[in-house]
């Protein structure tokens, strides 16, 4: 049984590194990326790295509220939270704070391949039952929106950084494992961000 | 109540503004009181971890922030502060009620209490227990410019001691 929001003929499956390239294509403000444990970041990595982009090596499930907090912390900012379907099932009652506090500069993209594709392809609930679109929109998020195809995508993480948000996009991805190895140093990766978003120390070091 | 006053005007000298909480009855003097104050902006989480990730997005933002729970709340964090807060070098201050010690009635708050020093001792992150209101400016203040300074969490746990313990508990003890 397909899951209620999605009309399966009109919702290609898409590609995980595709789509990250065109996002970060498209992003042209120094919009702040954070990009959930897994696939989601080696992919974010693997379309260039940015100043402005943060790689979870752990924690699964928080890259939303990772994001929420940047979207609270800097609200001329665009932010955008990528994460799987298998992470956003392990913290939906986040959906609800955002739904509920409504950061009009937070987009949240879902990669939704129906299974936990690097712990040995399991199923998630997404597979068959469970609606990440139907879930945002009954969590508050109302400008939730299933992905139809590739140009459908840049044109909805095209938006204005603040016009109607929050916002939650959810994508119908293939099985592909992500595509490059994201380098595994915490203090690095935090240190870079905070730079990227103007909040890092300075100092002789840097140059 | 004084000691909450007392814990949020040094939250105010230190610049944290973000509140993330999920509700608790001892802290309620702390989560009411931030949501009254315009200088605060408060956050209700629907769990502990969650306001952990919020408070490290915000830190990295440039926003200040503390979250706020009781101690079965901290017993879901473990894996927030082991691979987000530790590694990443984000000075998280987490403000922990102290329940399951000094007239506690729950068995299940007994249990979980005793995970949460071990477990914060074993990943090495900073942790002080708050039983006395005389000292508390002093210690509240200097742990947070520490936390700050040095790119560390750092735990503040509310002893019964200081807070009186769950108010609800004279009633269920015998």
């Amino acid at each position: 049984m397909p899951a209620p929001t999605i009309d399966a003929s009109a919702v290609k499956v898409l590609n995980r590194a595709e789509l990250t390239k065109r996002l970060v294509a498209k992003l042209a403000r120094d919009e702040a990326v954070v990009a959930g444990i897994g696939n989601t970041n080696f992919d974010l990595y693997a379309a260039g790295h940015r100043p402005q982009n943060f790689y979870m090596l752990g924690s699964m499930g928080l890259a939303c509220p990772i994001a929420f907090g940047v979207a609270l912390a800097q609200p001329e900012r665009g932010v955008i939270a990528l994460e799987g379907a298998g992470s956003i099932l392990m913290a939906l009652g986040c959906l609800t704070t955002i739904g509920m506090v409504k950061p009009r500069n937070l987009t949240i993209v879902i990669m939704d391949n129906g299974i936990y594709q690097i712990t040995g392809k399991q199923k998630a609930a997404t597979a068959t039952s469970a609606d990440i679109v139907a879930i945002a929109r009954g969590a508050g998020i109302t400008n939730s929106h299933w992905v139809r195809d590739e140009d459908h995508f840049e044109e909805l993480v095209s938006r204005r950084f603040d016009d109607g948000g929050p916002v939650l996009l959810a994508a119908k991805i293939d099985d592909k494992p992500g595509t490059a190895q994201t380098v595994r140093d915490p203090p690095l990766i935090r240190n870079r961000f905070m730079r990227g978003l103007g909040t890092g120390r300075a100092s002789a070091l840097d140059a | 109540m004084a000691w909450a006053d007392t814990f949020l005007r040094t939250l105010k000298e230190n610049d944290v503004r973000l509140v993330t909480y999920v509700p608790d009855n001892v802290l309620t003097p702390l989560i009411d009181g931030a949501a009254a104050d315009n200088y605060f902006m408060s956050i209700g989480a629907t769990r502990e971890d969650e306001a952990v990730g919020t408070l490290a997005g915000a830190y990295m933002g440039g926003l200040r922030g503390v979250a706020m729970m009781q101690t079965s709340g901290f017993a879901l964090i473990a894996n927030a502060l082991a691979s987000l807060i530790v590694p990443y070098q984000i000075p998280a201050i987490i403000a922990v009620s102290e329940r399951g010690t000094l007239g506690e009635f729950n068995i299940g708050q007994v249990a979980v209490a005793r995970t949460m020093r071990p477990t914060l001792d074993a990943i090495a992150v900073a942790h002080h227990t708050l039983t006395d209101e005389a000292t508390m400016p002093f210690i509240v203040d200097k742990l947070i410019k520490q936390a700050f300074t040095t790119q560390s969490p750092v735990v503040f746990i509310f002893s019964p001691l200081l807070t009186g313990g769950n108010p609800a508990a004279a009633a269920k003890l015998r």
